[in-house]
């Protein structure tokens, strides 16, 4: 029997101690994460070598153009490589089409992201190329030794950019571009209220002004524009309106192992004030009423709130318009501020822009390729007309602080496209604010509540609208609804687990501890009997 | 002594029969508890699925109770209806575009008018059934996005009296340019005649509203056209309603500027006229 135990024992030992070396093995892997990439030791000029790049683009042909070209400029340094462009104008269609691709090993090599997605990707099987020791990799990390092109070195990346990107302590992307949002402020109608227009504007200010904008004459036409319509104040994303009015004003959102703390009486307090204005209806969202620069343009909006990658959108002068040039009002002064703020002493603004990630493939060679081509597009040549080509900056201090760019920022105004001067007010604005500029925690499921968040305004607001009842009842109710909605109370572990944090499994059932015990009294006496033939050994030697 | 290690030897073994039993139990308690957590979660996961259905049962009851308790407005009240206040109409699917996580955008007409039903809420099974004709009780929120009057956060139920209608396309060509057109929104309409010119971009034909160049198979179509009195409008092939298999995206994709052509298609709206075109015939 103890024979049999001993058998039995050992043969579940070995099982144990193998399952148990697989589990560190695995670890290993997951905190690197790069299963199987090894660095080559040198890239390999004479293999062709094909790689797709997913790309996203606003609606602006001039970006599309700079890819293709940033893609010829690379194949001519490297004419081994081929890179295959595909252009998306939707984040949410490059995620679901890479969360596609993951399940049938298909994705792109390249491809331009957001942290929230990564998080996400991240949960496939050691898709995302770990980048944290490929920057510093003196051949071919960025600006190395063997890299055929002007890249940026390590410390010519903004270094808060480049924080982004870090999913759970290491790097997943680069930072591609980098914008916020801006207050885009019909000036002329503000004065026309009896109000002087401050540098800088608190969300007080805003509302104040709104509700004043919304007195009508005896024909029913707004005083201040002499239209039917009017509304003072238009915001583009509510997810990021009430992410920065909780950053603001000091309340909770998310943590970083991923606990979902946005419903609250604090985020009640925000959205009974927004219902305030959207049920005078001087305050309203695009998913409600429309792209707040087609109002703005046609005099039918005091304070726009959208991208600064959407300042040629804005402005009667504006290089990009919807809407017929009959409706726009010329004799209207747009200016640029920050966002409205809780404390302007302390300003806070979400940062946001493409990042771009690399996914990792069997052949080292292949991912070499891509990680050189995704150094490419942090060059001068790629991220000076890219930035130029909206409300963007560079994300590399190399292009910041270059005569080229620096030349640029100089010349605003002096013609209504490539120095058009609401776009370059938003970016010198943004170049001014980036210390001031926040990200909030990635992990799986923070798209979810970043939707979340949004949709609360957007509900509440709709409500308002309709004259339905909005009390405490209809906030409980709103926080069910959206909770389901977003399945936000299935976030949990995983969550955590994509985000670095170790997820809290509970303590260790009953069962599984008197099975340690009792594996641990039977090693103890095995160590015993051991101990106890060695001595009589010795005593009978004697 | 030798007795002393037999004894000790014996008691080792006793001991160790006694561990082993104890592992055994233990293992055996481990897979107690692992058959009892796992009972456990699907009972809780049957649960929780039999709840969100239940839910969803009621939630569609309420709806459903709603829409046969209100009563139907004609397509006047509608019409004088304010934004943003409660509707209910009684109406026959002209067209609807894909369905997509529980919704689906219908374009619906009675003989009075027409109506345009965004993201009405609806299973993949009850999409299946929108077809021409088919009359349904609509209840949900007069709304307006960039000019376009729609009816949004609607709900809905069949109408099975065997009344069905199919409109026939108004020919509105003398009303483009007019303040009249407005008055036919959301309508099955025939434009004819019209020219296509190129767009800003050079092309008879874009993928993107700018032509951004970032398409992907099935992208929305844009065509600017031209009609008698030199005014310039932008039709559009929108891709959730006639995708890259249908005939009139591949013809409007084979679009030369100089070409002449009748159209039938709804008339929707964004920051003016903007018909969805669902034919055309190059004359």
């Amino acid at each position: 029997m103890i024979g049999k135990f001993f058998k039995s024992f050992g043969k579940h030992l070995v099982l144990a101690f193998a399952a148990f070396s697989c589990l560190m093995l695995t670890g290993c892997h997951a905190s690197s994460g790069n299963a199987g990439f090894q660095m080559p030791e040198e890239f390999d000029t004479s293999k062709d070598i094909e790689i797709t790049f997913w790309a996203k683009n606003d609606t602006n042909k001039a970006q599309t153009t700079i890819y293709e070209e940033s893609v010829t400029a690379f194949e001519e340094i490297y004419p081994n490589i081929k890179v295959n462009l595909r252009f998306y104008t939707d984040y949410g269609k490059i995620y679901n089409d890479v969360i596609t691709n993951i399940a049938t090993n298909t994705t792109p090599n390249v491809c331009i992201t957001y942290p929230d997605h990564i998080a996400t990707y991240l949960t496939g099987n050691n898709q995302v190329l770990c980048l944290s020791d490929l920057i510093d990799d003196p051949k071919y990390g960025l600006g190395g030794s063997e890299v055929n092109f002007d890249a940026p070195e390590k410390d010519e990346v903004v270094s808060k950019y480049l924080e982004e990107c870090e999913i759970g302590g290491k790097l997943y992307a680069l930072p591609y571009m980098r914008s916020s949002e801006a207050l885009y402020v019909n000036k002329t109608y503000v004065e026309k209220l009896g109000y002087e227009l401050p540098d800088d504007i608190t969300w007080d200010f805003i509302w104040e002004v709104s509700e004043e904008a919304m007195k009508k004459d005896g024909d029913d036409n707004f005083v201040v524009n002499g239209q039917k319509v009017l509304i003072p104040f238009i915001y583009k994303s509510t997810d990021n309106m009430m992410i920065q009015l909780l950053k603001q004003n000091g309340y909770d959102y998310t943590t970083e192992a991923g606990d979902v703390l946005l419903f609250n009486d604090d985020t009640k307090g925000i959205l009974e004030e927004i219902a305030v204005h959207a049920g005078t209806k001087s305050f309203s969202t695009f998913k409600i009423s429309s792209y707040p620069g087609n109002f703005l343009n046609a005099g039918q909006c005091i304070f726009a709130i959208d991208s600064t990658a959407g300042a040629t959108w804005m402005g009667p002068e504006a290089p990009l318009s919807d809407i017929c040039s009959d409706d726009i009002i010329s004799d209207i002064d747009v200016v640029v501020r920050r966002i409205p703020q809780v404390d302007p002493s302390n300003p806070l603004m979400i940062s946001q822009g493409p990042s771009v990630c690399v996914f990792n493939k069997e052949d080292p060679q292949e991912v070499l390729a891509s990680w050189l081509f995704t150094q490419f597009l942090l060059t001068n040549d790629v991220q000076i007309p890219y930035a130029e080509t909206e409300g963007y900056v560079p994300v590399t201090l190399k292009a910041q602080n270059s005569a080229e760019y620096l030349d640029y920022l100089s010349r605003g105004g002096e013609n209504n496209t490539t120095y058009y001067s609401i776009k370059i007010d938003a970016t010198k604005m943004l170049l001014d604010n980036i210390e001031n500029t926040f990200i909030t925690p990635v992990f799986n499921g923070s798209a979810s509540v970043r939707d979340a968040a949004g949709q609360l305004i957007e509900n509440t607001s709709k409500s308002m609208r309709r004259k339905q009842t909005v009390d405490d009842a209809y906030f409980e109710k709103l926080y069910d609804d959206i909770i389901s909605l977003y399945r936000l109370d299935q976030l949990g572990a995983a969550a955590g687990a994509s985000s670095g944090q170790k997820p809290d499994l509970g303590p260790l059932p009953a069962g599984a501890k008197a099975l340690i015990i009792a594996l641990l009294s039977v090693w103890a006496l095995i160590l015993l009997y051991f101990c106890f033939t060695k001595i009589k050994g010795r005593r009978n030697n004697k | 002594m030798k007795k002393k290690i037999a004894s000790i030897v014996l008691a080792s073994a006793m001991a160790l029969s006694l561990a082993a039993c104890g592992a055994k139990d233990a293992a055996n308690e481990v897979v107690e508890d692992t058959q009892a957590a796992v009972e456990e979660v699907a009972e809780e996961a049957a649960e929780a699925v039999t709840e969100a259905a239940e839910e969803v049962k009621e939630e569609v009851t309420e709806a459903v109770e709603t829409v046969e308790e209100a009563e139907a407005m004609s397509y006047a009240d509608y019409a004088a209806a304010e934004l943003d206040t409660e509707v209910t109409v009684v109406t026959y699917v002209q067209a609807h575009q894909s369905w997509w996580e529980d919704k689906v955008t219908v374009y619906t007409q009675d003989a009075d008018g027409a109506y345009f039903l965004y993201e009405l809420a609806c299973s993949e099974e009850d999409a299946a059934k929108l077809t021409e004709g088919t009359k349904i009780k609509v209840h949900g929120f007069k709304s307006e996005w960039s000019g376009e009057v729609e009816i949004t956060d609607a709900t809905f139920e069949f109408v099975e009296d065997g009344d069905t209608f199919v409109a026939e396309a108004t020919d509105l060509t003398d009303k483009l340019g007019t303040d009249e057109l407005i008055n036919y929104q959301n309508q099955k309409a025939a434009f004819n005649g019209l020219t296509v010119v190129a767009r800003e971009s050079g092309n008879a034909v874009d993928y993107k509203y700018d032509n951004s160049g970032s398409h992907d198979e099935n992208s929305d179509l844009y065509f600017d056209v031209q009609d008698a009195n030199g005014n310039v409008y932008t039709f559009t092939v929108e891709s959730y309603l006639c995708d890259n298999t249908t005939d009139v995206y591949a013809t409007v994709e084979g679009l030369n500027v100089g070409d002449v052509i009748d159209c039938e298609g709804f008339v929707y709206w964004y920051e003016g006229v903007n018909p969805h075109i669902t034919s055309v015939t190059v004359k």
